[in-house]
């Protein structure tokens, strides 16, 4: 392989990171919370698509079953186990109630689907693409291009639309968002639902590229794509899709030039220099604390 | 002897009593042939689990950080005094000896990587904290699992890469093996010493919590920008609570080391779910409650252990099966709930308006 082709699949890598990016910034950005359970609702939309699929379903009814359940999946979570919490004394509260629902929703899978990996058998099915020696796969060609369209398509709702209009008050603040008329129960659930449907479709391309499911797939991706948030500034819809595309570049790439072995280290470690030097991510914004 | 005990040290009294009270229970219960052996081979855990817990909770409840990273440290205790005893297993013959020196080996190198993780990290503070400690945690699982350590007689060998390149003479033993670890470790560990490393663990942290400098990192936990503002430093507080906390993590995982024949990193073992499952017993006994961290693992891994003996019985083998391998789901909803139950604005004022209620009619 060359440099080149490694280059490709970490963009391709990294689009999917960036798709779980944004809905972790996003919900980051307005209920200002981590959703630990974000990378476990993305194989929950895998297994959904598994299993569809496998009853016969074409791919593209079968991904839309899944945004959907997801994203039904991902406001029965803030409703029950979020909101209930949102104004409680400690700000660690909300946190471990997220690892819990975490773990609740992996060991759920567990029990329904059984530790044995699935392989996943992919949604694509465009041809390869060949260029100048170099050969694109369709999942990376789709990857790439859902990635872009999901970017833009977030940018546009929340700076042109209502409802993202009241997205961005309610993660400036929430207390004058709610005197505005904004209802922010509803805004955040929105925001919810939105990051738990790119959940799936995030599911989807990443089962798509590596074939194998089981109920953890979902968990390192999904704290390598809040390392993603945070590295493109956590909150910026921009930022994340910087932030997942560099670090599937540099996870590839670490994974080819220094050991196969570390790149998971390699990723953690890119997190920890960011926040050492800087702690607002490439395009986030200085927030001050107030006394 | 002094007329009237403080509070305080009256409630740390009754925490020692419990532990001390508990301990003889289990030495009567085992002298009279009532124990089981499902609830014997508990009592090392047990013991583990409590100094894990507690000192998780000196983190969690005490500095007011959320730490994903508590098996990391346990890791680090565990391979480290284990290290050791493989080493001086010829030398030192006696085994309480050793292991008391592999104690406090474990002990030290963990709070060395305490105190070395803790100055990046602890820069930070909420969520970015817990997913930076659970990164560090991972890479530090990651880092056991591809380090080879042999000795011949030309001395140490290290390698990352496998036992081969090591390069050692015919003589040499490999100790730590990659992913397969170290082997054939002596069963140093007993119930009578976890029980005075609980103590001793027991007694570093409610001394520390309830002195001076106890009193300014909990101030740091309840407003920082306050505890700043009246000349507490806040970096050497954090600190000093994160590094005894790994300390004493790595005690714990020393203990458990000991208890194993074979020791070797797995992610159940220093994963993430270690971590979760401390946390799970920190929650339950109450964030800050340092009594509550002894009671809760012994409480929580007993109940589980009774409903499985009482499924054997009745022969429920359906439940049976669904316990035991479900119990990370027993713990994932018991964490839910706790959290829901006592941190909910909505709960706490449901849970005054039906207490003081009861309290009125008794008045």
């Amino acid at each position: 392989m060359s440099f080149l082709n490694y280059l490709i699949s970490g963009i391709s890598l990294g689009s999917v990171y960036a798709i779980i990016a944004l809905g972790y910034t996003m919900v980051y950005g307005i209920a200002k919370m981590l959703n630990f359970a974000h990378g476990d609702v993305i194989m929950v939309g895998a297994y959904v698509v598994f299993y569809s699929t496998a009853a016969g379903m074409p791919a593209i009814p079968a991904v839309l079953l899944s945004v959907v359940i997801c994203t039904v999946l991902g406001m029965a979570i803030e409703a029950v186990a979020y909101r209930p919490l949102r104004s409680a004394a400690s700000p660690l509260a909300v946190l471990i109630t997220a690892i819990g629902v975490s773990y609740l929703l992996q060991n759920l899978a567990l029990l329904f689907w059984s530790s044995n990996t699935k392989s996943f058998t992919s949604v694509v099915k465009i041809p390869a693409l060949k260029v100048a020696g170099l050969n694109i796969s369709g999942e990376t060609i789709v990857t790439i291009a859902a990635c872009i369209l999901i970017v833009v398509g977030l940018t546009l709702f929340i700076n042109k639309t209502k409802p993202g209009q009241a997205m961005l008050a309610v993660s400036e603040d929430k207390g004058a968002a709610q005197l505005m008329g904004i209802n922010v129960n509803a805004t955040i659930a929105l925001t919810f639902a939105i990051g738990s449907g790119l959940a799936a479709i995030a599911g989807v391309l990443l089962c798509s590229a590596y074939p194998s499911l089981t109920p953890y797939t979902g968990s390192m991706p999904g704290i390598k794509a809040f390392v993603a948030a945070v590295f493109g500034g956590i909150g910026s819809i921009p930022g994340a899709m910087i932030g997942g595309i560099l670090l599937g570049i540099i996870e590839i790439f670490g994974k080819a030039y220094i050991s196969s072995q570390m790149a998971d280290a390699i990723v953690f470690a890119v997190l920890i220099v960011v926040l050492l030097v800087k702690p607002t991510g490439l395009l986030g914004k200085q927030i001050q604390e107030k006394v | 002897m002094k007329k009237m005990m403080t509070k305080k040290a009256k409630q740390n009294a009754i925490t020692y009593g419990i532990v001390i009270i508990g301990f003889l229970a289990m030495q009567l219960l085992s002298a009279t042939g009532h124990m089981s052996s499902s609830l014997s081979g508990l009592l090392i855990p047990f013991c583990y689990y409590v100094i894990l817990a507690v000192s998780l909770n000196l983190v969690v409840g005490v500095l007011g950080e959320l730490s994903l990273g508590h098996a990391g440290f346990m890791c680090v205790g565990a391979f480290s005094s284990v290290f050791f005893t493989k080493c001086m297993e010829n030398v030192i013959t006696n085994s309480v000896i050793r292991f008391i020196i592999a104690l406090i080996i474990g002990a030290v190198i963990a709070a060395i990587f305490g105190v070395l993780i803790g100055i990046p990290v602890l820069r930070l503070k909420g969520d970015y904290l817990a997913i930076v400690t659970l990164a560090f945690g991972e890479i530090i699982k990651n880092l056991v699992n591809v380090l080879y350590i042999g000795r011949d007689g030309n001395g140490f060998h290290f390698s990352m890469k496998d036992s081969l390149s090591l390069g050692m003479e015919p003589d040499g033993q490999v100790i730590v093996n990659g992913p397969q670890g170290i082997t054939g470790i002596p069963k140093d560990a007993t119930f009578a010493i976890g029980v005075i490393l609980v103590l001793i663990t027991l007694f570093i942290v409610l001394r520390l919590v309830d002195s001076r400098d106890g009193r300014a990192i909990q101030s740091i936990r309840d407003n920082r920008i306050a505890a700043e503002s009246i000349g507490i430093n806040v970096t050497k507080y954090k600190l000093m609570a994160f590094s005894v906390s790994a300390g004493l993590a790595g005690i714990g995982g020393a203990l458990y080391a000991h208890n194993l024949s074979t020791l070797s990193a797995t992610p159940k073992n220093f994963g993430y779910n270690m971590s979760i499952m401390i946390l799970v017993y920190v929650v339950l006994g109450g964030i800050g409650n340092i009594r509550g961290s002894v009671i809760a693992p012994i409480v929580l891994n007993l109940v589980l252990d009774y409903f499985l003996r009482k499924m054997q019985m009745l022969g429920n083998n359906v439940v049976l099966q669904f316990l035991s391998d479900n119990r990370m789901l027993v713990y994932a909803i018991v964490l839910i709930v706790i959290m829901l139950f006592s941190w909910s604005p909505k709960m706490i004022e449901w849970r005054e308006r039906v207490f003081h209620k009861k309290a009125k009619e008794e008045a």
